[in-house]
């Protein structure tokens, strides 16, 4: 039987052990602590631009020794999840992916981001478009650099439409939209792919909708208080019209347990007629298709239709922006690997792959993607774009947005109870 | 013990020094893991605060009545409940069959054993992952079932009034094998003789259970109703990859509604008031139980 004296001995010595070997790997991993690293959070868009990044990486290590990326890729929802508490950390990282708006406010409120006006101010600046700087600027700080813009269209298969015999063409009014989901519902084809299991995807159909009942002016007025509210006639009607479409069950079967990547994917293997999504569904439903080719040439675009009566302006768009937010702390490196990353040249690369629209003025030139020159002279025509409610109201209202969409569309929720909801949680941010 | 020799003494100083010693870790990491984050979570409850930086508006219990109304905070609660009843009176008693079956030797039984007790040892997302597959109605194994019975698949993970019904499949499916080895382990340790001589005395199988069985089991039943009330009140990690809560926020339990409304929307007062609501009721249950326990023993 060993006495409690030996026991503390044997202990004792165990722990100087393992602390003789934490002191020996300690200094094995010192020379790779001596190089600068620069931690990127990036939520992916699609495998082929996340190749094209670590890329991108390459090159920039290559003409800057002693500086590393470290580039930690992960997919939309989980990414917003973990950036919260990642931003947290002191090994937050020094560069990530935002989209704006109020969930960037809160972050700048808190302090976590850094002021990067004064390195931007001269070419970099002035190699952007003025209005995507402007939308990662916060009281007069630019805490980013923006790479793309994004835009909302109703994506659509051609041969489905002739097969019902119906021309795209002919959906100028949201009433054309339900006959035609009728229509398709009548034929046996699935009207709609949205990957519900995500809920922004479902967001989006109310999104346009009140975007033509109350437009900017609505969205104005209950965002600053300054009106009715997310509970007002606009926004009821809104989700009227938007109980009206989901009432048709228009989506594939299954659908609330399904991604926005997944619903991609069916629309891009012909088995649903049309997708309401950013520009970004062009290039997942090709990549997430079975064959990695999507529609190809069967594969149309078209504004949301109109809702006659409505404040809205044809010609707005549901559209946002994408950039890279800086971190406070972070090393002078990240902003350097920042202004490449956001370069004309880099801009331009992108843009003629077709990955995006980019942000930088003079890229846009290189477009190649006939839908993408479209989107961007309806961008630079619009009367007014609205920024995605999730990500301006905020993350904790824009979640209940989201939220009350997908209760609308689960028939758990009435269209009344939608503005409430939304409003409620609204006056909470007070 | 009256009268303490000098040297008794000093053997108990040296002990409880040694105790104190060994104890000083466990004791400083559970205050500094356990009781101090608490301590935070209950000050954090009465501010409405996002996590970055020092909460500074305080709201009071603002965030606690808010939680009342939420309709998905109700449904949690009912799910969590759902869980423990299913665990209590479908899990267990499977378990304690599985147990009786497998607690003889006998060829293949080891086999047996480790079949049923391989799901705990899965990690909780690979689980919820793989059921999810399992549950997959487009591609999965439920839609070739379907296919195979030519009925139209369920989408049971997309259906909010089915999706937790999916979710308590899996609980059973995944702990019925660690209650199993409690029991296995319980049931050895009834002596032979006792069931031999009743059995000599003519008592029949199901008397056996009755009466020499299952008394003899009652301290293995008591920890594993415990392990599966505290273990049903803190489901989250399966929940996450088969619905997320969703659809509809149909399927939350009380940590993922935790998780996904303080968390994931930057309200971590709101979250910490959820958080104290779980803790009472986990030390509530706790003391709860052991009263019966004395009361019993």
């Amino acid at each position: 039987m060993a006495t409690p004296n030996k026991i503390v001995t044997r202990i004792a010595t165990r722990l100087a052990t393992i602390a003789i070997l934490g002191a020996t790997f300690g200094t094995a991993a010192l020379p790779a602590e001596a190089e600068t690293t620069v931690r990127w959070f990036m939520s992916e868009s699609n495998a082929t631009e996340t190749a094209w990044e670590r890329d991108l990486i390459k090159t920039y290590e290559a003409s800057h020794p002693g500086v590393k990326i470290d580039l930690t890729v992960m997919s939309g929802e989980p990414y917003k999840a973990k950036l919260t508490t990642a931003l947290q950390s002191p090994d937050r990282p020094h560069l990530f992916y935002t989209w704006g708006g109020g969930v960037m406010f809160a972050q700048a409120e808190a302090g976590f981001l850094k002021d990067i006006t004064a390195d931007m101010k001269g070419a970099w600046a002035d190699s952007l478009s003025s209005a995507a700087v402007d939308g990662l600027t916060y009281k007069g700080k630019v805490y980013g650099a923006p790479t793309r813009l994004s835009v909302v269209s109703l994506w659509y298969n051609k041969e489905l439409f002739a097969k019902i015999g119906l021309d795209p063409a002919s959906l100028k009014t949201y009433d054309d939209l339900l006959a035609a989901t009728k229509a398709f519902k009548a034929a046996g084809i699935t009207p709609f792919a949205v990957g519900g299991s995500d809920k922004w995807p479902l967001n989006v159909f109310w999104e346009c909708l009140a975007l033509r009942t109350g437009g900017k002016e609505a969205f104005l007025a209950a965002f600053n208080r300054t009106g009715a509210g997310f509970d007002g006639p606009d926004y009821l009607k809104a989700a009227e019209l938007t109980k009206q479409l989901f009432d048709l069950a228009p989506f594939q079967k299954g659908y609330a347990a399904m991604t926005n990547p997944q619903a991609a994917g069916l629309f891009g293997d012909g088995q649903a007629a049309m997708f309401l999504m950013l520009n970004v569904g062009e290039i997942i439903q090709r990549t997430q298709s079975a064959n990695q080719k999507g529609l190809e040439d069967r594969l149309g675009m078209m504004d949301f239709p109109t809702v006659p009566g409505g404040k809205g302006n044809g010609a707005d768009y549901i559209a946002g922006l994408n950039g890279f937010l800086v971190t406070k702390d972070a090393p002078p490196e990240a902003t350097d690997f920042l202004r490449f990353l956001t370069s004309e040249t880099n801009e331009r690369e992108a843009a003629r792959r077709g990955f995006f629209i980019p942000a930088a003025k003079r890229a846009e030139t290189e477009m190649q993607d006939p839908f993408y020159k479209r989107l961007t002279v309806q961008l630079s025509g619009a009367a007014y774009l609205q920024n995605y409610y999730d990500q301006m109201l905020g993350p904790s209202v824009g979640r209940v947005a989201n939220d009350t969409s997908a209760d609308l569309a689960a028939g758990r929720m009435t269209p009344k109870q939608v503005g409430a909801a939304i409003q409620d949680a609204w006056e909470l941010e007070r | 013990m009256a009268v303490w020799t000098g040297a008794r003494r000093r053997e108990a100083v040296e002990r409880n020094g040694l105790a104190a010693l060994l104890l000083a870790p466990a004791t400083l990491l559970f205050t500094l893991f356990v009781v101090l984050p608490m301590i935070e979570a209950a000050w954090y409850s009465v501010y409405r605060w996002n996590g970055y930086g020092t909460p500074t508006n305080f709201v009071g219990l603002r965030n606690y009545w808010v939680l009342l109304r939420n309709g998905v905070f109700s449904t949690a609660l009912f799910n969590t409940a759902l869980v423990v009843a299913v665990s209590l009176l479908i899990q267990l008693p499977l378990a304690l069959g599985m147990a009786l079956l497998t607690a003889n030797r006998f060829t293949g039984v080891n086999l047996f054993r480790t079949i049923f007790f391989l799901p705990y040892i899965l990690g909780e997302v690979v689980a919820g992952l793989i059921w999810r597959f399992v549950f997959d109605d487009s591609f999965g194994l439920s839609h070739a079932i379907a296919a195979w019975l030519h009925v139209d698949p369920p989408y049971i993970l997309a259906d909010p009034d089915l999706a937790i019904y999916a979710i308590l499949i899996v609980v059973i499916w995944k702990y019925f094998g660690f209650h199993m080895m409690i029991y296995i382990a319980g049931l050895q340790d009834i002596s032979r003789e006792m069931q031999e001589a009743a059995a000599i005395d003519g008592a029949s199988r199901l008397q056996q259970l009755r009466h020499i069985t299952l008394p003899m089991l009652a301290p293995s039943i008591r920890l594993s109703v415990f392990f599966a009330v505290v273990g049903a009140l803190q489901l989250f990690d399966l929940v996450m990859p088969l619905t997320g809560g969703g659809p509809a926020n149909a399927t939350h339990t009380m940590v993922s509604f935790q998780f996904v409304f303080g968390i994931t929307r930057m309200d971590i007062g709101f979250g910490s008031a959820v958080g104290v609501v779980l803790f009472i009721l986990c030390v509530g249950f706790t003391a709860a139980f052991r009263r019966v326990l004395t009361r019993t023993a």
